[in-house]
């Protein structure tokens, strides 16, 4: 029982890092960031490729993934999305949809179609009882190090300088600029950042989530989920988001494997029946 | 980067022209998922193909064979667009590849309507060869591969088995295959899993079989998920508390193997075919294979397309040259030859491939992962049709 709370727990707190960026970009940047699972394949490659072909350990390879892809992010948003911001979402969601074929096309070009595995170092495949829970060492130091950004986003957004100029920014782009925010600045940032954290996510969810050019489209339904759950108006919405459907997930495919997958979606229906906005969503105001 | 079949095929093709320009040309259409997330199991089977003929000569009964491969990118739909072309642009002889069980259906109707022989090279689902009587096979029915396998399991003291299948058709029969052996047998299978198709983590699925705490787990699933799947299975500790991990050959794909790890040893799997199979046609068949494909091992794909085209050139072979579909189908039908895994036989009956089965164990040799065989059970014929 409280061994799939926690494998739900570990899978929820993937889930979050992998779309956090998402919430971040739909709520605040109202950018419809279909091809975020790009990002987070990225980070998968490029730490699979350090850590099996050339030897960098599996923790160096983590933060690398996170810069390589947060770099990405910024090329990407500076040549490619800035075009978009202001089209329609329809537009969005097209030129996205393009750019993940064109994503998976050439991963698949040049690595292959087959699966990846990131040689994880042996003391992660351990596992161990605490309280009487059977507990795996991947799983904790997934739980840990998600946990750890999710606090530090809160922190960051709310309690420095840079949050509440990107909160001035999302609220009234035209004000913000008259009070001097480089807007463009801090969006850029803020999409190198969410970028970024994808590409962790990937890498950090391989070993469990698997790791192949389909990747983007695979969890982009799950991305979203998350993301139409939570809300995009904080980083609480949609962290609460993952771990209700991670737990949900997970004890929903233990105790009714009949019905097992189809939890996830149930509980975003209810949800959304509930509070159409999301669990912490506010209603448009714009 | 990965593929220079494409060279390969150009130069088999000069070579062709200047050695037979003077014979009939024989065209032989291929169609195969070679891009989408099925593309290894198109260059698995083209691969196997072209190597016969590089091997084997690419002229027989005085016809000079010539294949068209076509990509439908596993969708059904193209497929059978792709085969209607063959067949009436083309004028092929036969049509062959067919990567997933709705690809080789969709072709089945053109081949009965033209009377052009299919050769079913990848796909398993045992019904297939009853879709058409033009219809033969060099891949495997499944319950070929599943039913004596139960037979090994309760031998060797298995008595509880949950069973873990990917929730789609050929999953469906591996756990339908496995079940009523196994029972019937004095078995129990105390669990019987579905995964959907798309699963990003298996650790419901493994803590539920873990807590039925079974002598073994049997799993089918797709040969990269089966990676994930061995990797939770080992950090669930289910290794060390004495649950073995037993599945077909399909998980353990010698494709992929090297990529998978050390997660994969000591897997117990049953097959058809191993990369390892102990002959020298088949030490040949693996050497020669790497060396036309960039050092890509030959997996259960790689040989059916190879023993596809064995038995196209026979047939052809058989006939004296009569290109014949109805001619050619019938001339297929009873042959039989030492292929790379070993003896095969198409059975005259069904048109069905008629096959010893292999229990393997992963270990590792000289650096790298291969599926040792330690246990035969001889020509094996498609259970799903011996009661028909």
């Amino acid at each position: 029982m409280l061994t799939n709370l926690f494998d739900g727990f570990a899978y929820g707190m993937l889930l979050f890092v992998l779309a956090c960026g998402l919430a971040v970009t739909l709520g605040l940047m109202n950018l419809v960031n279909l091809a975020h699972g790009a990002f987070a394949m990225a980070g998968g490659y490029v730490c699979m490729i350090l850590v099996n072909r050339h030897g960098v350990p599996f923790f160096a390879g983590l933060p690398i993934a996170f810069i390589v892809c947060a770099a990405l992010g910024v090329v990407a948003e500076r040549l490619l999305y800035t075009h978009i911001y202001r089209r329609s979402h329809l537009d969005q969601v097209l030129f996205c949809i393009g750019l993940i074929f064109m994503v998976d096309a050439v991963v698949d070009y040049f690595q292959g179609p087959q699966q990846q595995f990131i040689n994880i170092p042996d003391f992660l495949k351990d596992r161990f009882e605490f309280l009487g829970v059977s507990v795996g060492a991947y799983r904790l130091l997934i739980i840990g190090v998600c946990g750890l950004i999710a606090v530090s986003l809160q922190l960051v957004l709310t309690r420095t300088r840079f949050g509440s100029r990107l909160r001035a920014a999302v609220d009234d782009r035209r004000v913000a600029r008259g009070m001097g925010i480089n807007v463009d600045l801090v969006f850029m940032l803020t999409f190198a950042v969410g970028s970024g954290l994808a590409g962790l996510g990937g890498a950090l969810g391989a070993e469990i989530l698997g790791l192949d050019p389909t990747f983007p489209l695979k969890y982009m339904i799950y991305f979203l989920i998350v993301v139409t759950v939570g809300g995009t108006a904080s980083i609480t919405g949609p962290f609460l988001a993952s771990l209700l459907l991670g737990v949900a997930d997970v004890a929903g495919k233990y105790y009714i494997p009949d019905f097992g997958a189809f939890v996830i979606y149930t509980v975003m229906i209810l949800v959304l029946i509930w509070r159409p906005q999301g669990l912490f969503g506010r209603v448009a105001t714009r | 980067m990965r593929n220079r079949f494409g060279l390969l095929g150009a130069a088999m093709l000069g070579l062709g022209v200047a050695s037979a320009s003077a014979q009939e040309v024989a065209r032989v259409g291929v169609i195969l998922p070679m891009t989408g997330p099925f593309a290894s199991t198109g260059k698995q089977v083209v691969a196997g193909m072209r190597l016969y003929l590089a091997q084997h000569g690419d002229v027989v009964a005085g016809r000079r064979i010539e294949l068209l491969l076509k990509d439908d990118g596993g969708v059904p739909d193209v497929t059978k667009r792709l085969a209607q072309e063959l067949v009436i642009n083309d004028h092929v002889v036969a049509l062959g590849g067919f990567g997933l069980t709705p690809l080789a259906l969709a072709a089945s109707s053109v081949a009965t309507q033209a009377k052009v022989p299919e050769i079913v090279m990848a796909a398993a689902t045992s019904s297939i060869t009853e879709a058409s009587p033009y219809i033969s096979r060099t891949s495997q029915a499944l319950p070929q591969t599943v039913a004596p396998f139960t037979d090994w399991c309760i031998a060797n003291g298995i008595r509880s088995v949950v069973t873990i299948v990917t929730d789609y058709g050929p999953g469906y029969d591996a756990e339908k295959w496995f079940k009523e052996p196994f029972e019937k047998q004095g078995g129990k299978v105390v669990a019987a899993l579905r995964v959907p198709v798309a699963n990003p983590d298996f650790a419901p699925f493994l803590q539920r079989a873990a807590d039925a705490k079974p002598d073994a787990i049997f799993i089918f699933v797709p040969a990269g998920v089966g990676a994930v799947v061995m990797k939770q299975f080992a950090e669930r500790g289910l290794d060390k508390a004495g649950v073995r991990l037993i599945g077909t050959g399909d998980v353990v794909d010698d494709d992929l193997l090297n990529n998978m790890g050390d997660v994969t040893l000591g897997m117990i799997t049953s097959q058809h075919y191993s990369a390892a199979h102990d002959s020298d046609l088949n030490r040949r068949f693996v050497a020669d294979f790497g060396k036309a494909n960039e050092g890509m091992r030959p997996n259960f794909m790689g040989v059916s397309g190879y023993d596809g085209m064995a038995l196209i050139a026979r047939a052809i072979a058989r006939t004296g040259g009569d290109t014949d579909g109805t001619k050619l189908i019938e001339a297929m039908k009873g042959q039989s030859w030492e292929s790379p895994r070993g003896p095969v036989l198409i059975d005259p009956a069904t048109r069905e491939i008629v096959q010893n089965d292999y229990i393997r164990r992963t270990e590792r040799r000289d650096g790298q992962l291969w599926n040792i065989e330690f246990a035969t059970i001889p020509m094996v014929r498609d259970p799903a049709k011996a009661g028909k």
